[in-house]
């Protein structure tokens, strides 16, 4: 990777990179308090502790391997359709620790949702991959259900180039389209955060630019995590950076000081992408 | 590393251009030979298949005429035709499939969403598997003694059960595998939005595999469709007409096996003739498959 001459013109150097949200951050939505978290014997994340501030993107980066998606996984509990998957410590909305025993998986999932790495429509019709989500929480009638969709996928942008064809295969959309059907499904429930595990990694460069787009959007609303593994993705879309390597949470901060003056060697060899 | 680097560039050792010259010539012999021997294997397979194909056609439509469709099987000399057998044939397939249809959706599911690494999980997915590869004669027996010789009679019903009994390890075995097709994210994207584990098998998985299912019933309609051996010990063949479950039904492979080793001419012409439904049934069903399981634009 680092034998190319003119690596260090295509990656990015804290001079290139610029955070675009210069925000305070605001109070904590989620807090992760002394979280651990173990594959089998394997410990995959060590006393990680981090909040993520409401209404704002919290962009996760760091090589691979180093647990940002592993804690992504832990927000919403999707570690427990794993056996041998385990967390200790604390994961607290709204003063509730969500990692505790007895929690409603389902009625959690609903307020935290999530958007995969490649876009997953279900078999089904455009129309029916939104009501999907919502028929597991809601009872709405015909009508406010046609309202529910249309709302949902003006949200993800998507409702133009679907509105003749929402009772048509989801599978017949191209990638980026499908992505934006998949945030549009998740968005539909209402959650009150949404996790994203690197969105855009499966989509072309418009695809991309669009769901970025959307992001910065959607934060108005909705509390957002992103795992990214493009740095000018974290600096386009995150207010708040953290920065995992070797399952550690190494730094976090603004994105503006995380892109300018991160506080450790690490950190700044990353984001100046002498290694990862 | 091909023909196209150019020497004296590259440092290192050398390559003998006489030696290399002698192993393309040697590979290019033995590709000649094994693709002849390959074709040869083909033409052979597929004369004998032709051959069956065109007997099979000549003898069955030479006596397929209407009376094979109106009227039950009869007496040697009298004209008789199939309709007993063929709708015999029709109703234990019937019952055979929707019996054995949802039982193996069902275990399939279970070996696919919830038997991961559990004992109970392993033995059933064995004993499937022994089932799928099991002689049919040994399921016709089975049946007699479970079915047939404690109630005192042999029946349809015994005999669409005999070929329930087949249907299941091979609508498990699709199930299954279909199931595990299904990729992870699928069900993670469907647990994330809240759905209960049996939501997102039922609403999302299943209807993802939904195709492949259905491909897996159909073969399995047309292998116990030809099945003979499962049903001489339990619907045992019926010369009349008979709709009556509990009562010996006739069906098309047992007739068959009855008329074609007797020595009435019209009736070895009936049982020709039943070959060739039997197999144009099945090239049917196999067909469908096909259409279904043909991914879509």
């Amino acid at each position: 990777m680092s034998s190319t001459t003119n690596d260090s013109a295509a990656r990015p150097n804290i001079g290139a990179v610029e955070a675009r949200s210069t925000a305070a951050l605001t109070e904590a939505r989620i807090s992760v308090r002394n979280l651990d978290f173990y594959y089998a014997a394997n410990k995959a994340l060590k006393s990680i502790d981090v909040d993520f501030p409401d209404r704002q993107v919290t962009g996760m980066i760091g090589p691979s391997g180093c647990g940002k998606s592993t804690l992504l996984r832990v927000l919403n509990r999707m570690y427990d359709l794993y056996p041998g998957q385990r967390a200790t410590g604390e994961v607290l909305l709204d003063g509730t620790n969500i990692i505790a025993p007895g929690i409603d998986l389902n009625q959690l999932r609903s307020r935290i949702g999530m958007v995969f790495q490649k876009p997953t429509p279900f078999p089904m019709s455009i129309y029916e991959n939104i009501a999907f989500g919502v028929n597991l929480h809601e009872r709405l009638s015909k009508s406010q259900m046609d309202e529910r969709v249309e709302w949902s996928l003006t949200r993800a942008a998507l409702w133009e180039e679907v509105k003749d064809r929402l009772t048509t295969s989801a599978m017949g959309l191209s990638g980026g389209q499908q992505q934006r059907l998949c945030i549009a499904r998740t968005i539909a429930v209402r959650p009150e955060v949404i996790l994203f595990d690197e969105p855009t990694s499966a989509l072309d460069p418009i695809s991309t630019l669009k769901i970025e787009e959307l992001i910065d959007e959607l934060k108005r609303d909705f509390t957002i995590v992103i795992v990214t593994h493009n740095m000018q993705q974290a600096a386009r879309c995150a207010d708040q950076v953290a920065f995992f390597y070797l399952g550690e949470l190494v730094e976090v901060g603004t994105a503006t000081q995380m892109f300018t003056s991160p506080r450790e060697r690490r950190t700044q060899e990353y984001i100046t992408g002498r290694f990862g | 590393m091909s023909a196209t680097t150019s020497e004296g560039e590259m440092a290192g050792p050398k390559r003998d251009p006489q030696v290399a010259d002698m192993l393309s010539r040697r590979r290019q012999r033995s590709n000649w030979i094994v693709k002849a021997l390959c074709i040869l294997a083909t033409t052979i397979g597929l004369a004998f298949l032709a051959l069956i194909l065109v007997t099979l056609f000549w003898l069955g439509f030479g006596g397929l005429q209407w009376t094979v469709f109106t009227e039950a099987t009869k007496p040697p000399g009298s004209h008789g035709g199939l309709i007993n057998a063929i709708v015999g044939s029709l109703i234990q397939t019937a019952i055979g499939t929707a019996v054995g249809t949802p039982i193996g959706i069902m275990v399939g599911v279970y070996l696919a969403e919830y038997s991961l690494g559990t004992r109970l999980g392993n033995a059933v997915r064995f004993v499937s598997d022994v089932l799928l590869s099991a002689p049919s004669i040994l399921i016709g027996l089975f049946i007699y003694q479970v079915l047939v010789n404690p109630f005192d009679g042999f029946s349809g019903i015994a005999g669409g059960l005999a070929l329930a009994v087949i249907v299941i390890p091979i609508v498990v075995r699709t199930t299954e595998d279909m199931l595990r097709l299904i990729p992870v994210a699928l069900r993670e994207a469907a647990v994330a939005l809240g759905a209960p584990k049996w939501k997102s098998i039922v609403l999302v998985c299943l209807r993802a595999a939904l195709d492949g299912i259905a491909t897996g019933v159909l073969l399995a309609v047309a292998r116990i469709a030809g099945e003979t051996a499962p049903l001489l010990f339990t619907s045992l063949g019926n010369l009349n007409w008979s709709l009556s479950l509990a009562q010996p039904m006739s069906s098309l492979p047992v007739t068959i096996y009855q008329y074609a080793g007797s020595a009435f001419e019209d009736w070895v012409q009936l049982a020709w003739v039943g070959a060739l439904l039997i197999t144009l049934g099945v090239l049917a069903l196999n067909i469908v498959a096909r259409v279904l399981l043909r991914p879509r634009a």
